[in-house]
């Protein structure tokens, strides 16, 4: 279509100066993009290159962390240990209730799955500031008081994980906010996906006699697997880049001790120690360079999880423009 | 094999059939209970969150908490006027940034890319940035900006925020633009108008009302934004002084606040909370009564027995 | 005897001897897509192992009424059935029992051939047989086979059995969805063009299958192509804007139509 549109130009030789600097300007604009993940990529492993020089790759595997002039040294394993244990409780509670959540707005009548589905992005439009003042104002005193102190009185001796003294600001209740929150990303693409599969898989399951239940067994969830895998992945990149809502639940603690020994144990991720420390850092320490690095590496893997989650759901895609229908 | 042998061995494979009908109806109730379980385990929390903040927030709300300037903690007169200010400020200047360059992009990326293989590349990368996590611009923003500047500026929090705001409008002002049907273009170029004046005047306009949707759902979520700001307009008492010294904003304001130990600072919060989240719906509502009426729901069509 | 079915009859036409069965029927079946009247008053039954063809020009109700008999519209939400199809004298819109009562007994073979990709040739056979509780290996052996053979798959397939469904050509896909179909031992078979998008072997082998199957079977086909009707059916119904305008004998409708209409239709002058 689009040449035909040259062609017309062309036949009348107007092409005018202005016309070619409008399009040099969207592309340009369009191309902005690259340019800012390249130059954002540069800019931070430059300023990251003092701790990357100091500490070797010892940074990724370290556990100190103490900006002490004279005693500096820097390793920002257990805030990624943090990041990774939050979002995969985050994602092992939110995929399941996101799945159901697509599920029952494909099944229920449009006058009230529509709603529902709306309801269910407008947690997405809480910002995650407020996500973090309802979970340290009310929420973590309700979890802590019943659910967390019963299960360490009952299991705090028998199973590490509830060994902790709960207070509330630790992992467990980091992770919940963190699944509310990513309910949203992964419910929406996961309906998108399942709703993907061709009207013609579902006819086949019912004409068995499949129940509902047995109809998504047998012709949606093996069909979308793959973007509802690509779903759950945009929802853990969600969840490793979150910053307030983490920040203000997870206690913040720094060093050896921000290894969790269990659920209810404070603990620090990536997001949430840069936004502790980042304006305190003294300009001529590591301090900020190790924050930096901590900061590349957060981009890093938050890139390369989108990047994945986008391949699959293309796919998916992809798949349903295929022969299959 | 004959035909009754056939008959015979039909039965007898139908008897094998057990009766388990009622059994898997059940099984498909649970299920489906499981899922309505499900769904109020995500709407509960909103419901008591946006509860809490009208509940703790409305003793906060009057005209001189959303006015005046924060006074001392303890004092017990806390304001949010510059949080307000400084919001409204910083999402003008990230429109203002990043809005030409998005529309310019959903421009490119409709109008000549296509589907080239560039294209492909800038939606896929566009698409991949819009999830980068937030807080990596604003250390991008202070080490280019501030950094170099020696000062924290309200400048800087636009440029990390317009980094949000950007990819968010270039895909959704491409999507508008891909839904005015061909014939608009070809009948201007049909008057012998360059492809830019079509563009411009004709195609934009016919697709005003997607490009204003994906625009404003840009502000909310940038509106709401705070990680970005923390290392870039830091934070203020005071109205706005200047662009070259820190800021305040709404979401950042919030925060700082639930620092503080004190139960004003708490109320306080909440007030703010409460009107950073009407703010933020107020648009999202808004869309969706003014804009997705008709569209809405798309996506439903053709599902499941009922 | 032979009557021709003129609408608002409430009596179901008799068109072979008295004694005949008919494994299915309908009675005044209205059909609505929103606010579209898709098939009106329809009456009509079928009768035991033999072959009925629904032919007519695109869009007057076949598909649509065809569905309707395997409660196939539940799950279009804009679309309301009226009216009774009964199963042996069993009503299957009756609203206290689950279709999946009924969809056990009606088999459906729809316009595309639809395995299920991830599963394999033989996985897809016996997804149904599993859903009903039988897990014996020996037993659902024997069902694949039989029913592959029944579906003239057998031959082509048998040393493939774990590959992927949609390793197979377009007709094989078909045929194996027929095998499918019949793995839940239906009493009714539901055709929806079942060669429409098949080359000329490929329908050979389907019509073959047809002819093989309805020894055993109640078949309801849908066709576009007429020569395709007179081939493999018994009876042949014509419908025009979802109405049922002629219904005989195949010989009698295409050889003596009643109605102008059919004839005109027959004698492919539209459509």
């Amino acid at each position: 279509m689009a040449k035909q549109w040259f062609k017309r130009d062309e036949k009348e030789k107007k092409s005018l100066l202005s016309d070619k600097i409008f399009k040099f300007a969207a592309a340009a604009a369009g191309a902005y993009v690259l340019a800012v993940i390249l130059i954002i990529v540069l800019q931070l492993g430059i300023e990251s290159m003092p701790i990357w020089e100091e500490e070797g790759i010892g940074f990724i595997t370290g556990t100190d962390w103490n900006p002490v002039p004279g005693r500096e040294s820097f390793g920002a394993f257990p805030y990624i240990l943090g990041t990774l244990i939050t979002s995969a409780i985050a994602l092992a509670i939110g995929f399941p209730l996101s799945i159901g959540i697509a599920m029952l707005v494909m099944i229920i009548p449009k006058k009230i799955g529509q709603p529902l589905g709306y309801l269910v992005e407008l947690i997405e439009a809480v910002p995650s500031v407020v996500f973090g003042l309802w979970g340290l104002f009310v929420f973590r005193i309700y979890f802590r008081d019943l659910v967390e102190k019963p299960l360490h009185d009952m299991f705090g001796d028998s199973i590490f994980l509830f060994g902790g003294t709960p207070f509330g600001l630790d992992i467990m209740t980091a992770s919940i906010i963190l699944a509310i929150m990513i309910i949203p990303t992964i419910s929406s693409i996961s309906r998108e996906v399942m709703m993907a599969v061709p009207q013609q898989q579902r006819e086949a399951a019912y004409m068995l006699g499949s129940t509902t239940f047995e109809m998504f067994r047998m012709a949606i969830f093996p069909y979308s697997k793959t973007g509802l895998l690509g779903a759950s992945m945009l929802g853990l990149g969600r969840a490793v880049g979150e910053t307030m809502a983490v920040t203000m639940l997870i206690g913040n603690t720094t060093g050896l001790r921000a290894i969790p020994q269990s659920l209810f144990d404070s603990s620090q991720t990536m997001p949430s120690i840069i936004a502790n420390e980042f304006i305190e850092a003294s300009p001529v320490s590591l301090h900020p360079a190790a924050l930096v690095g901590i900061g590349l590496i957060l981009l890093a893997v938050g890139l390369s999880i989108n990047v994945a989650a986008h391949f699959l759901v293309a796919r998916m895609v992809k798949v349903n423009e295929g022969p299959i229908h | 094999m004959t035909y009754t042998d056939r008959q015979q061995k039909r039965a007898e494979i139908r008897a094998m059939f057990k009766s388990n009908v009622r059994r898997r109806l059940w099984v498909d109730k649970i299920v489906v209970g499981t899922v309505i379980v499900c769904a109020l385990m995500a709407i509960i929390p909103l419901i008591w969150i946006l509860g809490t903040a009208v509940y703790s927030g409305v003793p906060a709300l009057n005209w001189e908490f959303l006015t005046g300037k924060p006074g001392a903690v303890g004092a017990g007169q806390i304001s949010i006027g510059p949080a307000i200010q400084g919001t409204v400020i910083i999402i003008a200047l990230t429109s203002l940034i990043g809005l030409p360059i998005g529309i310019m992009g959903g421009i490119y990326l409709s109008e000549y890319g296509g589907n080239s293989r560039f294209a492909k590349q800038i939606r896929f990368f566009m698409d991949v940035f819009m999830q980068v996590p937030s807080i990596v611009l604003g250390i991008f923003a202070f080490l280019a900006i501030v950094l170099t500047l020696g000062y924290y500026t309200v400048w800087a929090g636009a440029i990390a925020l317009s980094f949000i705001m950007f990819p968010i409008v270039a895909r959704s002002t491409e999507e508008a633009l891909r839904m005015v049907p061909w014939t608009y273009r070809e009948a201007g170029a049909a008057l012998g108008l360059s492809k830019m004046v079509i563009t411009l005047r004709i195609v934009l306009s016919q697709a005003k009302k997607g490009i204003l949707t994906g625009v404003l759902l840009s502000i909310s979520r940038v509106g709401g934004e705070t990680a970005p700001l923390i290392m870039t307009i830091l934070g203020s008492n005071i109205f706005f002084s200047g662009f070259d010294s820190s800021t305040d904003a709404l979401p950042l304001r919030i925060w700082r606040l639930s620092l503080q130990p004190y139960d004003e600072a708490r109320i306080a919060g909440w007030g703010a909370a409460l009107t950073l989240v009407i703010i933020i719906f107020a648009i999202h509502l808004g869309v969706r009564y003014f804009f997705l009426r008709d569209k809405s729901g798309k996506g439903l069509r053709g599902v499941l027995r009922g | 005897m032979s009557t021709v079915m003129t609408d608002r009859s409430a009596t179901i036409t008799t068109i072979d001897k008295p004694q005949t069965r008919y494994k299915m029927r309908t009675e005044n079946i209205n059909i609505y897509y929103g606010k579209t009247h898709a098939v009106q008053d329809l009456t009509l039954a079928f009768p035991e192992k033999s072959v009925t063809a629904l032919i007519g020009p695109s869009g007057c109700g076949k598909t649509t009424y065809l569905r309707c008999l395997n409660r196939m519209h539940d799950m279009t939400p804009d679309a309301k059935v009226e009216g009774r199809v009964l199963l042996d004298g069993a009503d299957l819109y009756d609203k206290r029992i689950d279709p999946i009562y009924h969809r056990r007994k009606v088999g459906m073979v729809f316009q595309k051939p639809n395995p299920f990709p991830t599963m394999s040739i033989y996985d897809n056979v016996v997804a149904g047989v599993k859903l009903n509780g039988v897990r014996n290996k020996d037993i659902l052996d024997e069902i694949v086979e039989d029913c592959l053979n029944m579906a003239y798959l057998w031959e082509e397939v048998k040393d493939i059995l774990k590959k992927p469904a949609m390793e197979l050509s377009g007709g094989q896909q078909q045929r194996l969805c027929i095998a499918r179909a019949l793995a839940i031992q239906p009493e009714v078979l539901l055709m929806d063009e079942p060669a429409s998008a098949l080359d000329p072997i490929a329908t050979q082998k389907i019509e073959e299958t047809i002819e093989e199957l309805k020894k055993d079977y109640c078949i309801i086909i849908v066709t576009h192509n007429m020569q395709q009707a007179v081939r493999c059916s018994d009876y042949t119904g014509f419908m025009y804007l979802g109405k049922l305008v002629e219904h005989g004998k195949t010989k009698q409708v295409f050889e003596r139509p009643v109605d102008k209409l059919t004839a005109k239709y027959v004698q492919g002058q539209f459509g």
